[in-house]
Parts: structure tokens; sequence; C-alpha cells
């Protein structure tokens, strides 16, 4: 089980109170009737899924309810920060984002004969 | 025929426990979810008679009032006493929300040397002394249902949980309280 630290709640919580919120970071466009359909699909629907670091919102839900940031790595699934929400986004140590310990569904059947 | 209501309570008739964990009911109390800003604490800590407490975790208890801290805005407020929660914070001026939610929520109260034990059967939160002290409270997770806990002696808790939920909550502690004992 996965602790997760909730920046409102200032302690390490386990998973099953959280929820994930979806990509962080996204800024409504400020004159958004005036923006073309493309751009608004742009805002609205399309996220970029990367394989790595990401920075996600987090709910605490079944905690203290609030909204926080997280820089989370989609490989490992580990959590390398989180902050509170409306700070602007936080570096990560570059430590955290090249370790090489992780086994991949395509490393392992790559090499399998 | 009698004409009369009867209040019943949701948990009325159960009891549970073990050689080492006391389960009962909690007697019917008033319940107050309250949201307020910063800036309006004071003015409804002087209302309520209790200082709100302002810190992760943390609960405050004045005149057989409690509140406790579930986030940054939000508080339960717990009256075992003679109530008028809606009118202190009513009458406090300050800019608030406030909601009885007296009969939305039961308690149950675990205790004895296994209580911790008892409510780790259905919730992974560090309940230790050192991790959760008395007087330590905070929202979470207990099997599948949203508990309130609140530490309220050494061997002693009181779960809060929507009234709907108490059957299961009671049914899981039971389960806790013999795995417990062994």
């Amino acid at each position: 089980m996965l602790l997760i630290h909730c920046p409102y709640c200032e302690h390490d919580r386990s998973e099953l109170e959280f929820r994930w919120a979806g990509e962080a970071h996204i800024a409504r466009p400020e004159t958004i009737a005036e923006i073309s359909d493309e751009a608004f699909a742009e805002y609205f629907f399309l996220r970029d899924n990367d394989k790595g670091v990401t920075y996600e919102r987090w709910r605490h839900i079944h905690g203290c309810g609030r909204f926080f940031n997280a820089a989370r790595d989609t490989v490992s699934d580990r959590f390398l920060m989180t902050y509170k929400a409306g700070l602007p986004k936080q570096p990560v140590a570059d430590v955290a984002a090249t370790e090489q310990t992780i086994e991949t569904y395509e490393q392992t059947e790559g090499d399998a004969r | 025929m009698a004409d009369v209501a009867t209040r019943t309570t949701p948990l009325r008739g159960t009891h549970g426990g073990s050689a080492s964990v006391r389960l009962t009911p909690a007697a019917p109390a008033e319940r107050l979810s309250l949201r307020a800003a910063s800036g309006d604490v004071a003015a409804l800590s002087r209302a309520l008679g209790l200082e709100l407490p302002e810190r992760p975790k943390t609960s405050a208890s004045a005149g057989g009032r409690t509140a406790l801290w579930l986030g940054p805005d939000e508080w339960l407020v717990i009256d075992e006493g003679e109530g008028g929660l809606m009118a202190a914070c009513a009458a406090s001026g300050a800019l608030h929300s406030a909601v009885d939610v007296s009969h939305r929520n039961t308690a149950i109260l675990v205790e004895g040397q296994g209580a911790a034990a008892t409510i780790n059967a259905g919730c992974p939160l560090d309940l230790s002394l050192k991790a959760f002290p008395v007087g330590a409270c905070t929202r979470t997770i207990f099997g599948k249902v949203e508990i309130v806990v609140l530490r309220t002696g050494e061997e002693a808790f009181r779960v809060e949980v929507w009234r709907s939920f108490s059957e299961y909550a009671f049914g899981l502690l039971a389960e806790g309280a013999t795995d417990a004992a062994l």
C-alpha cells in the first residue's frame, strides 16, 4: 500500500484515502468564449499522459477533503513530492527521476526466450 | 395502541466486544458540520465556548462540547450536553456554514487494551500513542466506510460513522475485537 503525504494534514496517509483528479497546472483560457474550437479542445480534452514524471492533482477525499498537487513517476508509481494547490509547479530532483531499478512489462517480456 | 413516537437509535440492542475490547453504541448527541474561513474562527470559538483547533489531527473539548479538526476550514462539533450548537453559531456574527448532522451520524465507543488493534482491523492508520495521542482525531476510512476517529483516552476511541453505515462498522469492529483478543 502506498503512503501519500497530504500537505494539508502534514502526514503520510494510506492511498485508500485519496482519489486521482487528473493532470495538474492546466490554466483555463481567460477569453474562453472567443478561442477557436481547436484551442478549446486542446485545453478541455487533450492531456499529455507522459511516461515518467507527471504532475497530477490528487484529492484527500476521505481525510481533509482538499485537492493538492503531486509529482509522480508513472513508471515506478512513486510519489516524488506533494504540495498545496495554488502553488506553482515545483521542480523535482533529478535523482528520483532517473532511477534504473524499474521493471516494466516491456523490459521483462522483451528479454523472454 | 400507543400514539407516542418512540425514539430509537440506529444501533439499538447491539452489543459486542471481546475479552480485551468493549464496544458500546454512544448516546445520542448533537452534531454540527461547521465550515468557516480562518478570519472567522475566533468569533465562532467565542460563541461555541471552546477553541476551534487550527492544527491538523487535533481536537478541543470544553463544557461537554468537542470540536474536531477535519480539514483546514472544516470541523465536526459534537455536543453531549444541552445542545444549542446551531443557535450559538447563528449568534456568533461570523460568516460560516453550519449544518446540523446530529441524525446523520452515530457513534461507537471502542474501549479496552485492544482498542487500537480493533480499529486497525479495517483501517491502516497508525494509532500508536506517539503518532495519535489522546485528543487526536481524523477522518479516515474503515473497511468500506468513512469514519471519524477521536482518541478519548489511551485505550479509548470514539468512532463517528454515518447511521446507515453503522451496522457495517459495528460488525467489522466486532470482528476486529475478536481478533484483538486472540
